[in-house]
């Protein structure tokens, strides 16, 4: 079984589902056994979702006025 | 049918170009928000100038936005490279050995908290997490971005950045490193730890 550590360096990628077969099938058999790495993986997710969450952001009306103006002056 | 034909005049593309633009205008500007901070709406236009002067370039619709993407990430890149390069110092070991689960774990700064990871991250406003963010070196920061804020496939953001997969793997690891560190920091610089701080 891989260590903690091994499996705790790939949780993002397990995540992210760019492990191959093999490193999955390690992954999720240190997991079923490992509680303290469970915690890791779910601490993992909510970052990434934090992460994610933060990437959301209205844009300005004013902003995307110039923007659009810059676009149509472009060809003139 | 997707693809621009070679023969397509320069007027064809152009109209490609600025349909593509107008939709993706929002999404461009996000991402440039979350690399350059304030310089954000510079960037976008630097880069809108940038895809009209290159538009014969421009092959295929369905490949439009990343294309613009890929200008965009340059022209931010040129708008960090005139800037302090302190914040680009980092101490790879330590790096590699930071762990924010273990590091709440032990230091346990709510000490009569039944879900003290979560609880950290809850004092985090959505504006500390992108303060947070913009501490980490462009080199991670710009990966992060693309595929954790804005859900390109490595792959793709291998291609932007004209970079080999695999270097975007391992940008992507130090970058997620990066961010975990910068959030115990900032938490600790900015008094988060303190119960009922917020």
């Amino acid at each position: 079984m891989i260590s903690c550590a091994e499996a705790v360096r790939q949780l993002w990628e397990y995540i992210d589902d760019v492990v191959d077969a093999g490193e999955r099938a390690a992954i999720e058999t240190h997991l079923a056994r490992c509680r303290r790495c469970c915690g890791e993986l779910e601490f993992a997710r909510e970052l990434r979702r934090t992460l994610a969450d933060a990437g959301e952001e209205d844009v300005p009306d004013d902003v995307l006025r110039r923007l659009r103006h810059t676009l149509e002056e472009l060809e003139r | 049918m997707d693809a621009v034909c070679a023969a397509e005049p320069h007027a064809a593309r152009v109209a490609l170009f600025r349909d593509v633009a107008r939709q993706q205008l929002p999404r461009l500007y996000r991402i440039a928000r979350r690399i350059v901070g304030d310089d954000a709406e510079d960037a976008v236009q630097d880069c809108l100038l940038k895809a009209y002067q290159h538009v014969d370039q421009l092959r295929d619709e369905s490949a439009a936005p990343s294309w613009l993407v890929r200008i965009l990430v340059n022209c931010c890149r040129d708008r960090l490279r005139g800037r302090a390069r302190s914040q680009e110092d980092v101490d790879l070991d330590a790096l590699e050995e930071f762990s924010l689960y273990r590091t709440i774990a032990y230091e346990d700064p709510f000490p009569y908290s039944d879900s003290l990871h979560l609880d950290f991250l809850a004092e985090f406003s959505i504006d500390d997490v992108r303060q947070v963010l913009l501490r980490l070196p462009e080199l991670y920061r710009i990966p992060v971005v693309l595929v954790y804020m804005h859900e390109f496939r490595t792959r793709e953001v291998a291609e932007m950045l004209d970079t080999p997969l695999g270097t975007v793997l391992a940008r992507l690891h130090r970058g997620r490193k990066a961010f975990e560190q910068q959030m115990w920091r900032y938490a600790t610089e900015h008094d988060l730890l303190r119960e009922g701080a917020r």
